[in-house]
């Protein structure tokens, strides 16, 4: 099934879970990344169990810092 | 007051812009913007904003210029080394533009002066480097009512989003609570390309200018990010303000600033055990 991750579509295998995406798309400290599906946030206890549909609209938010020193 | 012909020179490329004209431009000069670190983001913000006109601007920071600054913050110069920053930044301010007045606060921001410093301000710039000072401004922005623009860079890449009380998420909405400390990498362990401070930096300038003269959309509901490798931007639009929230929600439990460093052990054990885990 095709969904959109970060802006790009992926083709995605049909009904994979939040925790397989960050798996499968290598996602940087993923114990701290803020995920939204659709526009709304997911709750970290609900990764393993949402499971993504046809043309979802996925997004990793990421802690940055850095800026001054 | 009208303004003086150096003036209408000075600002002429603005003048001319229908979105700002001599109407924004007075409501520039009669801005006065906080920018919370004199670095990397701190760095052009404060250029642009000073070359701008906004009357006054205040800039925080407590270190001195150092030889590994150079590299991305160019407000300040190899004669700087040694010097406070926010003097160093003042001076390059000036110089750019006499117009303005720079008020300068060497110090840290934490929880005992920070409502006191952002009080006589109508916009904040996060230019800070560590998660507890980013929180601690949402913060003291959400407890105060004022709108803000935080950013963050690391190696090829940026992000910024705008709060602005009633109009969408805060930081702490999106991001909930800092990571523990040495959980995320910072710019000295990973590295930041020198452009990405410029290029985020300008954007915060940006949006300070927006906010002030009213011209456009700020970045309020979105979280912008740029990646400098691939060249592409990306606007992620985010939940409307969570109701949940810490801070900004309907029943907050943060009800004044909180330092994380000093707070960092009955934060973690006494209330947000759950909650830190959950970043969600
Ligand atoms: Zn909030």
């Amino acid at each position: 099934m095709n969904i959109t991750v970060g802006g790009e579509k992926k083709d995605v295998k049909d009904g994979i879970t939040v925790s397989e995406l960050i798996a499968q798309e290598k996602v940087e400290t993923p114990e701290y990344v803020t995920v939204s599906v659709n526009e709304e946030f997911i709750k970290r206890e609900d990764f393993d169990a949402r499971k993504l549909k046809e043309s979802d609209n996925v997004e990793f938010l990421y802690f940055m810092g850095g800026g001054a020193r | 007051m009208p303004f003086t012909n150096e003036q209408l020179e000075r600002y002429s490329r603005h003048i001319i812009l229908k979105e700002i004209g001599v109407k924004g431009q007075k409501k520039l000069l009669a801005g006065k913007v906080l920018i919370v670190g004199a670095g990397g983001l701190g760095a052009p913000a404060a250029m642009y904003l000073a070359a701008a006109g906004v009357g006054t601007i205040g800039i925080i920071d407590a270190d001195e210029v150092d030889l590994s600054n150079l590299q991305r913050q160019v407000i300040h110069t190899t004669n700087d080394l040694g010097k406070p920053k926010v003097e160093s930044a003042k001076e390059t301010m000036l110089a750019i533009n006499p117009d303005i007045t720079v008020n300068t606060y060497h110090e840290f921001l934490d929880s005992t002066n920070v409502l006191d410093i952002f009080r006589d301000y109508d916009f904040i710039l996060d230019g800070t480097d560590n998660f507890p000072a980013k929180f601690l401004i949402n913060d003291a922005c959400v407890l105060l009512k004022k709108p803000f623009c935080h950013a963050g860079i690391i190696r090829f890449k940026g992000q910024l989003m705008t709060y602005v009380p009633g109009e969408g998420p805060c930081y702490r909405c999106v991001f909930k609570n800092p990571p523990p400390k040495d959980a995320v990498p910072t710019c000295k362990q990973a590295g930041v390309i020198g452009a990405m401070a410029g290029i985020i930096g300008c954007m915060q300038a940006l949006e300070a200018v927006k906010y002030l003269t009213g011209a456009g959309e700020l970045l309020t509901g979105y979280l912008q990010t740029f990646d400098g490798l691939k060249g592409e931007w990306h606007k992620i639009k985010l939940p409307p303000a969570d109701p949940d929230c810490a801070v900004c929600g309907t029943h907050p439990t943060i009800l004044k600033p909180v330092d994380y460093e000093q707070a960092a052990c009955d934060w973690h054990a006494s209330r947000d055990e759950g909650v830190a885990e959950d970043n969600s």
